[in-house]
């Protein structure tokens, strides 16, 4: 028992955990609301796009690359996907097949250019971000897109109950894409042999190639999984809103970012882990929750960010750079 | 002269940029005609030109020793909104100007030690750190001025856009002669050698005896200086300061830079070519807002430019 707690205390993630469970009970002393259900819920659903991103973007960092074009691939997604339902109807599986088939698309596009071209990928995601955006909003002159058809509008809702404040709650849509997207990404990277192929590419490229492996496909694998996610936070997003606007996700890369790089990710590819991204999303969720609840000014919230950003990932670099002093 | 054509015969990337000019202006000259060779047209980008350039410059300086700069930026918007409080609380005294300039100075050298300490000594990825400062920043800056605008500033700052000598716009030629002293800093000076040095091998430059820590140190207080100057050429331009203004930039700084033939790996990379990538990108953006191409298209156009342009080196490498 005494060696794996101080195997745990090693973590990051043991740490993150604390963070966030204090945090929890310090929200739940403040405020009333914080540890309700209904509020339980409203942050798990809020949220719930964050998470699905995460995901994706937390496989693109393992493999040693970086993805920020998503918002442009979820908002053309969701055009495409809501022009077609709009007009023609259908059902949310042909929703999720038409955003996600879209997604895989331009995130192929987008892992064949990370390849070929051998530059950083944060530069060629940057010129496809700028390439995607561009073109959507200049095709669509960015308008909306409203008017779902009503079986869009009311969403799923499993075990649905009526709980003692009156209000309804049950397994709805976000909720179930954001568990599914979790457990099909924990199965990818822990129980799958792709799965460990793109940790070993992640921790060294060349040495993943002269053991065989194929770098081209992997790269395919892993931008095209981000690609899917993103089809999948499409819906989702459409969903929660009931509408669909190309700026709605403008700069939500950098929080997505923020989120899994809390969660002990490192940028340099090979090292992380799915758990440690799930706590760093919780870690935003509650906190810009908790300040919400205590009605502090929302400007306070990205200074908030900005510190907790700031104090996690020094320590986690002071951590890495003591460790291999020690080492040495 | 002599000099001049030796430059231009010995760098690739300089040679396709000058074609690039060329062929964007006749393109233009044949579509366009007069509209695009006037006055007003030169005028637009020449106000344009040097804010983008200034940030431009503390990115791609940063980018030279495989670093990059995400809270170029919001570190601009800082100083400008630190000046522009001073200037509108005390207006017309020569002595509170001095001070607004101080403080301005001292908060980008306070962002850029913080983000080079952050690298250096901590150990924090450049892109990381970055994005924290300018999380912290961009949030602070909202947060301290309720989002609220900034403006009314004394000629002396409105001069800088409005001013020119023989012509050529004033923020032309500041811009011009920063972008002269860095040329010179970086390829006729110790800490220019080092700089590159640092970009192609950090360890190799440690072993070699160069303080790296120190380098990254001047290099991210470099930058945030770079911003500062844009931050003082943003103020005259607009007559105001807010939290925000110039963020669409980001982006259009970091393709600048690549478009300048700076490595994002770090290393190399020179001003010279960041600065014709400038021309050649504001050329293309007035020239196409002319034909009345929406902005957006622009955007996409960039974004397709420089995966080309990756490509085009690539293949010739």
């Amino acid at each position: 028992m005494r060696s794996a707690l101080s195997k745990a205390v090693l973590h990051h993630e043991f740490w993150l955990a604390v963070l966030v469970l204090l945090l929890a009970v310090g929200l739940s002393l403040g405020t009333g609301e914080f540890l309700t259900l209904g509020n339980m819920t409203d942050v798990a659903t809020s949220y719930a796009i964050l998470g699905i991103l995460a995901c994706g973007l937390f496989v693109v960092l393992i493999a040693g690359g970086i993805d920020i074009s998503f918002p442009a691939m979820t908002s053309i997604g969701q055009y495409v996907m809501a022009s077609y339902i709009i007009h023609h109807g259908g059902s949310f599986p042909l929703a999720f097949a038409m955003a996600m088939g879209v997604g895989l698309l331009l995130g192929l596009v987008n892992g064949f250019l990370v390849y070929w071209l051998r530059v950083p990928a944060i530069i060629i995601t940057i010129a496809t971000l700028n390439l995607y955006y561009g073109l959507l909003v200049y095709l669509t002159n960015g308008t909306w897109l409203y008017g779902f058809p009503d079986w869009f509008m009311n969403g799923i809702n499993w075990f649905s109950f009526t709980a003692s404040d009156g209000y309804d709650y049950g397994l709805t849509l976000p909720l179930l894409s954001l568990l599914g997207v979790i457990i099909a990404t924990g199965v990818l990277m822990n129980r799958t042999r792709i799965g460990r192929q793109i940790y070993a590419m992640g921790s060294n490229r060349d040495a993943a190639s002269r053991l065989g492996l194929n770098i081209l496909r992997l790269h395919f694998y892993v931008y095209g999984f981000m690609g899917l996610l993103a089809g999948i936070a499409a819906v989702v997003q459409a969903q929660i809103t009931q509408s669909v606007a190309p700026n709605s996700l403008l700069g939500f890369e950098l929080t997505v970012l923020a989120a899994v790089v809390l969660g002990g990710t490192s940028m340099s590819g090979g090292r992380g882990s799915l758990t440690g991204t799930i706590l760093g999303v919780m870690l935003l969720a509650f906190l810009q929750n908790g300040l919400t609840l205590l009605s502090i000014s929302s400007y306070w919230h990205q200074v908030f960010s900005g510190v907790i950003i700031l104090v996690s990932i020094s320590s986690t670099a002071w951590n890495e750079k003591r460790k291999l002093a020690k080492g040495m | 002269m002599t000099t001049l054509t030796r430059i231009i015969q010995g760098d690739r990337i300089i040679r396709l940029q000058i074609l690039i000019i060329v062929a964007v202006a006749v393109l233009f000259s044949f579509t366009l005609g007069g509209r695009f060779f006037s006055l007003g047209n030169f005028q637009s980008i020449s106000s344009q030109l040097p804010i983008l350039g200034m940030l431009a410059l503390g990115m791609g300086i940063t980018m030279l020793t495989g670093g990059i700069n995400l809270s170029v930026i919001a570190g601009a918007n800082a100083c400008s909104l630190v000046m522009a409080a001073i200037l509108v609380a005390h207006p017309d005294q020569p002595l509170y100007f001095a001070l607004a300039m101080l403080a301005g100075l001292a908060v980008a050298i306070a962002i850029g030690l913080l983000n080079g300490s952050l690298i250096a000594y901590i150990g924090v990825s450049p892109i990381l750190a970055s994005l924290g400062t300018m999380t912290l920043i961009a949030g602070l800056n909202i947060l301290l001025t309720n989002g609220t605008v900034i403006s009314g500033f004394p000629r002396a700052i409105q001069y800088l856009s409005s001013g020119n000598v023989l012509g050529i716009p004033l923020a032309l030629l500041l811009f011009l002669l920063v972008a002269l002293l860095l040329w010179v800093v970086l390829e006729h000076t110790t800490l220019g050698r080092s700089l590159y040095l640092m970009g192609s091998n950090e360890q190799a430059t440690r072993f070699s005896g160069i303080s790296t820590h120190r380098v990254t140190l001047v290099v991210y207080v470099l930058s945030a200086l770079f911003g500062w100057a844009a931050a003082l050429l943003m103020m005259s331009k607009f007559n105001s300061a807010k939290a925000g203004y110039g963020d669409s930039y980001l982006l259009v700084t970091i393709l600048a830079s690549v478009l300048g033939g700076i490595n994002p790996d770090g290393g190399f990379g020179r001003v010279i070519g960041l600065v014709l990538a400038l021309v050649v990108l504001q050329m293309l953006e007035s020239g196409l807002n002319l034909m009345g191409v929406s902005s957006y298209l622009t955007m996409a156009l960039w974004g397709g430019v420089l995966i080309l342009f990756i490509a085009l080196q690539n293949r010739q490498s």
